[in-house]
């Protein structure tokens, strides 16, 4: 016996097919995913959870997805602490001019998106004699330094107590054994709560997904510091810790043209911040909040 | 939460990852070297080279064969030949403060004692003892290289990198430009 069509028939063919389409418009973000997101950055563990052999594997493979995305090659290191050292870092703001020049040095240090010109570092044009940051002016454009100025730099405080690894949902944010406090930008779900948390404005959200030309990469890379953040995560300073887990001193010090900055290791009494911290009155940002900051600034007395 | 976080504040299943392999040091350390800026050998004359490089000439050039020296004028506005137009914004000094009557290609401390232009750090500390204090201990000029002298030199800018001994102030300059969210003129999140 042969079934006419019936107008049953003919409304389960159409809700079909409305089913079918409605499920792979469902689908379609998924799919928009996979561009941004390979499976192999999908099925990744967790920085701390990886043993080496994963590590390599993972940076291996993220040394060939940058090779695909941005037509450069590049080289990702894991680069660990050294037992022994902790960082702090000093600011002398008698001696700076406020000419950007720190914040300039991270942008290219730090393969940051080059048509916002995203750096981690903003300086802030005080009036003299104030000391609130929240009234410092960042969008100053004029030959400086100016009259009645002075000029404070505000990057990563690197917290002994840090706010904003607290109130991470998932962990994607901690403190490392030398006190730098990293992102693992693969573990990161874009909520942005930790920079939110942080009094001093330090974390960096990517929006969008960093535009670099390939001949500006700096291609000398570290997983947990300067490598091409993905899209819709948060990014922060490290103390530009794929050079001074090595030795060498941070991008933002070496482009300082007054010699404002000191950096070095706060265990060695011998070090240069030990003998700044010890002879000059040091300050930090919002003492009041007890977030014990490893970044000092001074006045010359 | 992450069961590894409660064992350990680093927290690294891997605990061999927690820290770098180091290779104990066999305690030697690079050296700080201090840069020697050209301007203590020599002026860069007005002249150029076929090829348009400035003329670079040393102080020997002429101050050698100069003898017995002229007398040094009392101010700059007198100088002639290549050192004439020279700007002097230092203070009330004299050239004799600083340069030897005796040999103009060398200086004269306090103390009597001719020195070498390169050796110009040690003149400039007889007055800037708390620059030169700081210097010292990394707190004043620029740098290059390496925090841990364990691992790699490190290259320190001298006196004169930066000021000009015959204007020492610090010259006023156009910054970088500012940052993205900067319209807002405040500091904010970014």
């Amino acid at each position: 016996m042969d079934e006419k069509p019936t107008r049953r028939v003919a409304l389960k063919v159409l809700g079909a097919t409305l089913g079918a389409a409605a499920f792979e418009r469902a689908l379609s973000p998924l799919r928009e995913l996979s561009e941004i997101t390979s499976v192999g950055d999908f099925m990744q563990k967790h920085y701390r959870e990886l043993s080496r052999d994963e590590m390599n594997a993972v940076l291996r493979r993220l040394e060939d997805e940058t090779q695909q995305r941005y037509g450069r090659e590049v080289t990702i290191r894991d680069v660990r602490p050294t037992e022994g050292v902790q960082f702090a870092y000093a600011l002398n703001l008698s001696v700076c001019i406020g000419c950007r020049r720190c914040a300039d040095a991270c942008h290219v240090e730090n393969n940051h998106d080059r048509p916002t010109h995203q750096s981690y570092i903003r300086v802030l044009e005080m009036t003299s004699g104030s000391m609130d940051m929240e009234q410092g002016n960042t969008g100053y454009d004029h030959t400086v330094p100016a009259e009645g100025k002075f000029y404070m730099p505000v990057q990563c405080q690197q917290c002994e107590n840090p706010p904003c690894t607290k109130v991470c949902p998932v962990e994607a944010t901690w403190q490392e054994p030398d006190g730098i406090v990293v992102v693992d930008y693969n573990w990161c779900i874009g909520c942005r709560y930790c920079e939110a948390a942080c009094p001093y404005h330090a974390r960096r959200f990517n929006w969008h997904k960093p535009e670099i030309p390939a001949a500006e990469i700096n291609p000398d890379q570290s997983y947990l510091s300067n490598r091409i953040r993905p899209q819709g995560v948060v990014e922060k300073c490290t103390f530009c810790l794929h050079r001074t887990r090595e030795g060498r001193l941070p991008a933002c010090l070496e482009a300082c043209p007054t010699g404002a900055r000191v950096f070095g290791n706060v265990l060695d009494p011998n070090s240069d911040i030990r003998w700044v911290l010890e002879n000059k009155r040091v300050f930090v940002l919002k003492e009041e909040l007890g977030t014990r900051p490893r970044f000092f600034y001074f006045f010359d007395v | 939460m992450l069961p590894i976080a409660c064992e350990d504040p680093a927290g690294y299943a891997d605990r061999s990852r927690r820290f770098a392999d180091v290779p104990a040091g066999d305690g030697s350390r690079h050296a700080i070297t201090v840069h020697r800026p050209a301007s203590l050998s020599g002026i860069v004359g007005t002249e150029q080279t076929p090829q348009g490089q400035p003329v670079e000439v040393s102080c020997a050039t002429c101050h050698e064969v100069l003898r017995p020296p002229p007398e040094l004028p009392a101010s700059a506005r007198t100088l002639g030949g290549p050192h004439s137009g020279l700007r002097f914004e230092h203070g009330s000094n004299e050239c004799r403060s600083c340069h030897d009557p005796e040999r103009y290609d060398r200086l004269r401390l306090a103390s009597g004692e001719s020195v070498p232009m390169t050796d110009a750090l040690r003149l400039c500390a007889q007055c800037h003892g708390t620059q030169h204090r700081d210097w010292l201990h990394g707190a004043h000029g620029g740098m290059n290289g390496h925090w841990d002298l364990t691992r790699g030199p490190r290259l320190r800018n001298h006196c004169v990198d930066c000021h000009d001994p015959h204007a020492p102030a610090f010259p006023r300059f156009r910054p970088m430009p500012p940052p993205p969210d900067a319209p807002r003129r405040r500091a904010d999140h970014g």
